[in-house]
């Protein structure tokens, strides 16, 4: 415990402090801890990013790449607190529909160039403009720009979207709505700045190591795809002196058991631990191997829609299905990770949320079984007339052992007759998607830190709502929340329609499992979505 | 297909030619068969495979799905091989137990080896009697789409055909058979070739029997001997086949398995003190194709008449 | 011969483009699309990134665009995967991978297989023998994904000798492992093959007749037996060669190589369209290519053969 909170302290100290230029002697200029000589960090990827474009990127790895890479109006702490990034800071209007932030004079972009606010405006009307062909042009929607929609859908000319310089350093931003959260949703890569000359110059060859021009603490040294990719420090980022690590190198390993074993001789400094083996690790590398929640969820979907089975229509059946999924096995005996197990949709981690009591919660497991027969048995199940379902995954070590536990705890208990559906990843959401299914494995991680981003989807008119769940009065509830000053009740309201209506089996919901070397220091361990800047970590001395 | 390639040894080659009194070919092929003591333990060994197959459930305390649920817990402690509580190959990540995995894998990668290269056999026999027999633009014709077809990687077809279609028993025999009934149909056609000159044919066409009849009559026995010993060859690499299939993760469904995804499962694990998850079913793969090539090779200096 | 060889490559070409159109309407037969992911894109984003990419023509016109591309510009298009980049460079840059490891592992896999399957039928039926046949076969059965994990258990977790993985531009350190996963199955078949092969040469009349005349064995095996014995690997190894110079997905997964064979193997499972057309044509011409080179040689090792 010690360990966290000195990692944590020092991310207090590092964010909230200002500091004077490096000292040239190894010694963190805050914490004053020893540092090593070769700050150099490694990690392993588990596939190659999909693109170091900020408004292109659309995967967790790349993202944090492109974070190293470009920095935007605002960045996150290591608790997930919002704080200066390119924008010192910002103001709003009286309805919260107009920002307007202040840049920073001293931003300059890798080149020398200066970083201005015609660069974000430039990014933004990019990444909706439909010659771009943004996959995440949606999250402009998202933050309610004024005529994202439109210019998505080629009705209006990319100029038209509701941001503009008015001088090189104030940007302002019209939205469509009220958005409390507006400043929150700049952490995103979308949202960073992308330097016309070069975009214009080198077309999708720009993001080459020897094309790439970025305003973040790092440069792109090294791309070898498949492989790794090498960032090292930038000497133009405003902020370079606080910067410690030099070099980070990620490598993409596909396989999390070879990983594994690289990490433990000595290759990486941090890696994922495969699901079921951190207790042995946390007993052999007690200050190694981490376990931290995340803000992800992990849920069986039931088709309620026309195509899915008649059973499903009735609520016993489902309830008794949830009941008897042992949630205590699964994530204490399968994933063993120190996941926390799910009996609400929304995570407990996620900020601002009240777990509303939930009358599966407080049962113990032989209650839940036997309110699971009686349940099943007065809906007209039975040794004569088993229930049968058919329950689908996409292929994964993991989702496997689950689905195989659960379908066997709904054999031994109630005597269903289930099996099961493995499919390779775009068949399975291709299926599920068209409602070609049953039961289906489902997840979701939230796009920001907030119930909403979880219980969204459960909205009849979601597009992510793979199960068809039709609930009037959920639908009225989440609409209220947009606009409420206080959601705890509305959530909690719903949270309880989820539960007695149980259009989902909630099984568990994420950590953050990995192997670490104590070498590391400062990850934000706190940080659920794990948005992670390089610059704030460093390499202890040994 | 591979080219020839022989197990025999010098003495087989020696009788072969004082042996002057006539036999029948298949008299001849299996007493050839049976002096070579590779093929013969094999043929053994493969019985006893079988054997466990057939006769193991009944020593089996638990079901190759139910998971042990007092010991999934701490399965590289309490999971290892042991008869007292019934799991005499230990349990598997999950806690199944590995003695009933094995078998239920074992007999699937049999199967799959077995029906797959009867799928390759029935194809590339038809194909190639047909194209051989016809001769030709008809040939020419098939022929060249063979070629077209064996520059299409093995991957890219096996792939698409486990995602366009439901994963079943099925279609996995029927996708490693397609895959390998090319090679199939080239030997067919040359032995076809030569075999339609001969006198025996020339002689049943001269008397006006019809081409289909000619065909199942005449010609097919007659490349039986040669079919036969590429079909044994073949089963060991449907196998291994299918092991890369499982390997992808679009092997056969849960909860049945096969050898294939047992070891791809076991060496995942291979540094976590869990080894007889790979060991046991590692054991079963490699006796059984190692059997099956010796059979294999026995077969084919037994059947393959050339030099003799 | 010039005139056999020049006949061939033109006969390719129709070869190329009904291999090109196969793999185009296989792969579009498939469920799901390059841009189906986990949360689903609005329809509106989706329209826009199909438009970019040419998938809102229709499928003819697609295909046409794609082959009167690779035609005229030799260009394959752009990867809808790693939006960066287009097929050509990811070619560009997995195929030297997996060439190197390819040609290495090839080249250690023909000469050792060679020469154990050549011992193994000289000192026919003593331990060596057996040993040679014991070793090929269990070498041969034993799955690439089981060998790859043990090799960087042993050589790098547990002796720390070599790195685990990476590539870093083909360095001998590198090298060792990936070549060693890859070569072990086809050495042990190259001597399967060499030593059956060699073994029905040296039971040939000829080779028993010179042997009457009492020619030194070495003079026997090298100068008469060897060439005749090797025609029967010589058609094994023309496709292997394509097959391991194109590349393994055990490599390349179980090294991070960065190599062609997972990027091939991933573009189908992504739906990468462009990807998986482009490596296929590479692979189709690489498959031409040698198998003329094979017929070519075999006219080499005997010189009966006409074209």
């Amino acid at each position: 415990m010690t360990k966290y909170t000195k990692i944590i302290l020092a991310g207090l100290f590092s964010s909230t402090m200002l500091v004077a230029p490096a000292l040239a002697s190894n010694v963190h200029p805050v914490t004053g801890e020893a540092l090593a000589h070769d700050q150099t960090f490694t990690y392993r990827m588990l596939d190659e990013a999909s693109s170091f474009d900020p408004q292109i990127v659309e995967d967790v790895d790349g993202s944090a790449i492109v974070r190293d890479l470009f920095e935007g109006l605002m960045n996150e702490d290591e608790d997930g607190n919002l704080v200066a990034g390119v924008a010192t800071g910002y103001t709003t209007n009286e309805a919260k529909t107009v920002y307007t932030f202040t840049l920073r004079p001293d931003a300059k972009w890798s080149n020398g160039d200066t970083v201005t606010a015609g660069d974000f405006v430039y990014a933004w009307r990019r990444a909706v403009d439909p010659e771009t062909a943004s996959p995440y042009a949606w999250y402009m929607e998202l933050m309610s720009l004024e005529n994202a929609g439109d210019i998505v859908a080629g009705n209006a000319a990319a100029d038209t979207l509701g941001v503009s310089a008015i001088n090189d350093t104030t940007l302002e931003v019209r939205l469509t709505a009220a958005l409390p959260y507006f400043a929150q949703m700049t952490t995103h890569a979308t949202t960073f700045p992308s330097p016309q000359n070069v975009v214009e110059e080198f077309g999708s060859e720009w993001t080459r190591p020897e094309n790439i021009v970025g305003n973040g603490a790092y440069k792109l040294a090294e791309h070898l795809p498949g492989e790794r990719s090498v960032r090292v420090r930038n000497d133009m980022y405003w902020n370079n002196d606080e910067t410690i690590l030099d070099t980070v190198v990620a490598l993409v390993i596909n396989d999390e058991n070879t990983a594994l074993t690289r990490y433990l001789s000595g290759e990486l400094d941090r890696t994922d631990i495969p699901a079921g083996q951190y207790p042995r690790l946390v007993k052999e590398y007690p200050e190694e191997a981490l376990s931290f929640p995340r803000l992800c969820n992990y849920y069986y979907t039931f088709n309620l829609s026309d195509s899915g089975p008649e059973a499903f229509k009735d609520v016993r059946v489902r309830r008794a299905l949830s009941l008897a999924v042992d949630r205590k096995i699964i994530t204490e005996n399968i994933l063993a990770g120190g996941q926390p197990q799910a009996f609400t949709f929304t995570p407990e981690a996620t900020a601002g949320f009240t777990v509303p009591e939930v009358e599966m919660a407080s049962m113990s497991q032989a209650e839940r079984d036997a309110a699971a027969k009686e349940l099943l048995a007065e809906a007209g199940y039975g040794a004569d007339n088993p229930l049968e379902l058919n329950l689908i995954y996409n292929t994964s070590e993991a989702h496997k052992k689950i689905a195989v536990a659960v379908t066997q705890m709904w054999k031994q208990k109630l005597g269903v007759k289930a099996t099961l559906g493995n499919m390779e990843w775009k068949t399975f959401l291709n299926e599920r998607g068209q409602q070609n299914f049953e039961l289906a494995r489902g997840a979701w991680c939230g796009d920001y830190n907030e119930a909403s981003t979880f219980l969204d989807l459960m909205m009849s008119k979601s597009g992510y709502n793979d199960g068809k769940f039709n609930n009037a009065r959920l639908d009225e509830l989440m609409a209220m929340a947009k606009t409420a000053d206080d959601t705890t009740p509305i959530y909690t309201e719903v949270e309880q329609i989820i539960a007695s209506e149980v259009p989902i089996i909630p099984v568990y919901h994420y950590a953050g499992v990995y192997m670490m070397d104590t070498d590391l220091a400062n990850w934000p361990v706190s940080n659920v979505q794990q948005n992670w800047y390089s610059r704030n970590l460093y390499k202890l001395a040994e | 297909m591979k080219p020839s390639e022989k197990m025999n040894d010098l003495a087989d080659v020696i009788t072969d030619t004082t042996v002057i009194q006539g036999r029948s070919l298949w008299r001849d092929a299996r007493l050839r068969f049976f002096r070579n003591k590779a093929a013969v333990t094999s043929v053994f060994t493969l019985l006893a495979v079988i054997l466990f197959i057939l006769i193991g459930p009944q020593f089996a305390v638990w079901s190759n799905e139910e998971i042990d649920w007092a010991i999934m817990a701490d399965i590289a402690g309490s999971g290892m091989p042991t008869v007292e509580n019934g799991h005499y190959f230990g349990v598997d990540s999950l806690g199944r137990d590995l003695f009933s995995r094995t078998i239920q894998a074992t007999r699937t990668s049999l199967l799959v080896g077995v029906i797959g290269a009867a799928v390759a056999l029935v194809i590339g026999t038809l194909y190639g009697t047909v194209s051989g027999f016809a001769g030709g633009w008809v040939d020419n014709a098939m022929m060249r789409s063979v070629d077209i077809l064996i520059a299409i990687p093995a991957t890219l077809i096996i792939i698409l055909l486990m995602v366009m279609f439901e994963r079943s028993f099925f279609m996995l025999f029927v996708g490693i058979g397609i895959v390998s009934w090319l090679s199939m149909s080239r030997i067919v056609r040359g032995q076809t070739l030569t075999l339609k000159n001969r006198e025996f044919v020339e002689a049943a066409r001269a008397a006006g029997v019809g081409p289909f009849t000619i065909i199942t009559r005449h010609i097919i026995p007659n490349l039986l001997g040669i079919v036969v010993v590429y079909a044994s060859l073949l089963v060991p690499e449907m196998i291994l086949t299918e092991s890369f299939i499982s390997f992808l993760g679009l092997g056969v469904q849960e909860p049945n398995t096969s050898l294939g995804a047992l070891i791809s499962e076991g060496a995942g694990t291979i540094s976590y003190g869990t080894l007889w998850q790979l060991m046991y079913p590692l054991f079963f793969f490699i006796i059984t194709i190692v059997s099956m090539f010796f059979i294999g090779d026995g077969l084919r200096d037994a059947l393959d008449p050339k030099d003799r | 011969m010039l005139n056999y060889s020049i006949r061939r490559v033109l006969s390719a070409i129709p070869t190329l483009l009904v291999l090109v159109i196969a793999s185009f309407l296989m792969i579009k037969a498939a469920p799901g699309g390059p841009f189906t992911s986990e949360r689903p894109l609005p329809p509106q984003v989706l329209a826009n990134i199909e438009a970019r990419y040419g998938l809102d023509q229709p499928e003819w016109k697609q295909l046409w665009d794609y082959v009167t591309g690779i035609l005229f510009n030799f260009d394959f298009g752009p990867s809808f995967k790693f939006k960066d980049r287009d097929v050509n460079d990811i070619i560009a840059q997995g195929f030297p991978v997996t060439l190197t490891y390819g040609t290495l592992s090839f080249l250690v896999a023909s000469t050792v297989g060679i020469a154990l399957g050549v011992a193994a039928a000289i000192r026919h039926n003593t331990w060596l023998d057996y040993l040679a046949v014991g070793i090929s076969f269990a070498a041969q059965a034993l799955p690439n994904f089981v060998m790859a994990p043990l090799l960087v258990l042993i050589f790098t977790y547990k002796l720390g000798w070599l790195p685990g993985g990476g590539w870093y531009g083909g360095q001998w350190q590198y090298l060792i492992l990936p070549v060693a996963a890859l070569s072990t199955s086809y050495m042990a078949t190259i001597a399967r093959i060499t030593r059956s092969s060699m073994l029905e040469v040296l039971h040939s009349n000829y080779i028993r007749t010179a042997a009457a005349k009492g020619l030194p064995a070495r003079s026997i095996i090298w100068r008469h037996a060897f060439k005749p014995a090797m025609m029967p690997v010589v058609s094994y190894l023309g496709p292997v060669f394509v097959y391991m110079i194109t590349g393994s997905v055990f490599v390349d997964i179980y090294f991070s190589t960065g190599g062609l064979g997972r990027a091939y193997v991933n573009s189908a499972l992504s739906r990468d369209y462009a990807v998986l057309l482009g490596v296929t044509v590479l692979y189709g011409v690489l498959t031409i290519a040698f198998n003329l080179i094979t017929d070519l040689i075999y006219g080499w090792l005997d010189p009966k053969i006409r074209y």
